[in-house]
């Protein structure tokens, strides 16, 4: 049951409770019209405290396909904490007004800080480099539709796996199905973490580590392409040379099976080409969509909706 | 009373009557320990020393307080979990209890991730579980980030 409940990190659900989410967001794919008025009369705010458009408008779009409304703001600066309030009491304060509660913050822990004083489900759409748990949900829903399953899969993510949390996410997360093989694809400088790795023998899936795509792409059943972010770099010069490690281009994916397919948590700079757009493999924009029905799923199950 | 003496062979510190000895503390975390337990605000009286030779550790620090005062064993054991703590009354050693790291601690760490919402905001008791007791980590209960005392 996760009415009332929040969630601010992938494991605050079980796999089963994933699994519901899922399934639910199965149901609105099929027949959207069914749902249009299911939160009709409930009150989504939207509290933005750093700026994330894609995520905001999936979150606000979720609720208004619904029959929902949606009250915040997205520059901090027009809120109360302009004035000094705390989080603590913007939560206390906004959950008399709202029904749910989603929130953005840069600093680490700020969802699961709301989420003690809100009198309403709290959702964490991303705190700092913490957690973004709707990610995983639309990574996971993108998986299971596409794939049909998320079980017995050989998972390739490709790119800056040191700071990737989207990536280190879905992995510990895909490490409560079956039967998964991790193949991690990094420059050797942004290796996947140690504690992610641990988190995969201990499930006792099976992982190797490569900097070679073009040598493990033909046996990859979904690619996860990452961006390599400039904040994280103390050198600029150091951020050039890796920035364009890995180019998924046409060539690559003509090495790549009938079914796999590409994933990307967007935006992208230059780690997939545009010439690969066209290709039915390439998931990522219908992965934006997927986020959508998601957290349109996850919105019911919060509120208790059928 | 506790009465400091020097005998020609070192510092003596008499008998405790009623109170605390912090005995078996590392050597170099005796003050710590005091600062940390708030001793030095404590009106009763307090002796640390430092550097006391030991048979089994060679040197060693060891505090004795005069007071009735309860002592917060979270922060002994984060300091120094080999210390050992005995309760003296009327001269005799009524307790002893042995340290050890606590699975969780409320109110004492502070998170030395600098991104997490706790260096921004004032938040009472935040809590800290035990994630490595080897390297002594603990994680913040908020951005889940490793911290020691």
């Amino acid at each position: 049951m996760l009415k009332g409940r929040n969630l601010i990190a992938p494991v605050d659900f079980s796999m089963e409770e994933i699994a519901g989410v899922l399934d639910t967001a199965d149901r609105i794919i099929e027949d959207q019209a069914a749902f249009s008025q299911k939160c009709r009369g409930k009150v989504l705010a939207s509290l933005f405290y750093e700026p994330s458009t894609r995520t905001k408008f999936s979150f606000d779009t979720a609720m208004l396909r619904l029959g929902g409304e949606v009250i915040g703001f997205s520059d901090p600066m027009t809120s109360s904490t302009a004035k000094g309030e705390t989080v603590a009491d913007s939560a206390k304060t906004v959950s008399q007004y709202a029904d749910i509660i989603v929130v953005r913050h840069p600093k680490e822990g700020t969802a699961r800080l709301m989420g003690r004083y809100a009198d309403c489900p709290v959702i964490n759409a991303g705190d700092g480099g913490h957690m973004h748990p709707t990610q995983t949900l639309t990574d996971l829903l993108t998986i299971r539709h596409e794939m049909g399953t998320l079980d017995g899969l050989t998972v390739g993510v490709c790119g800056d796996l040191m700071f990737g949390r989207t990536i280190h996410s879905l992995v510990t997360c895909l490490c409560r199905c079956e039967g998964i093989h991790f193949v991690f694809i990094s420059p050797k400088e942004l290796r996947m973490p140690e504690y992610v790795k641990h988190a995969v023998r201990e499930s006792g899936h099976q992982w190797e580590e490569t900097t070679d795509l073009e040598g493990v792409i033909p046996k990859l059943d979904i690619l996860y392409m990452s961006r390599v972010q400039r904040e994280r770099f103390v050198s600029e010069e150091e951020y050039l040379r890796l920035k364009d490690y890995f180019i998924l281009t046409p060539e690559k994916m003509a090495l790549a099976k009938e079914k796999m397919i590409v994933m990307h948590p967007l935006p992208r700079v230059n780690e997939i080409a545009t010439a690969v757009d066209d290709d039915p493999r390439a998931a990522y924009f219908r992965q934006v969509k997927f986020g959508m029905y998601v957290r349109m799923a996850l919105i019911m199950a919060l509120l208790g909706v059928e | 009373m506790e009465q400091l003496k020097n005998t020609g062979e070192g510092i003596v510190v008499s008998k405790l009557v009623n109170g605390i000895v912090i005995d078996h503390i590392k050597q170099g975390q005796g003050y710590k320990i005091f600062k940390q337990l708030g001793l030095d605000t404590l009106e009763d009286v307090v002796v640390l020393m430092r550097n006391v030779p030991s048979r089994k550790m060679g040197k060693k620090d060891l505090i004795k307080i005069e007071t009735d005062m309860e002592v917060n064993l979270d922060v002994l054991g984060l300091i120094d979990p080999n210390a050992t703590v005995t309760y003296v009354k009327d001269g005799k050693s009524v307790k002893k209890v042995r340290l050890t790291l606590p699975k969780r601690v409320d109110g004492i760490l502070t998170c030395k991730n600098p991104r997490c919402i706790t260096n921004q905001e004032r938040i009472a008791n935040v809590r800290f579980t035990l994630v490595d007791e080897e390297s002594k980590e603990y994680a913040c209960e908020y951005c889940e980030a490793r911290t020691r005392l």
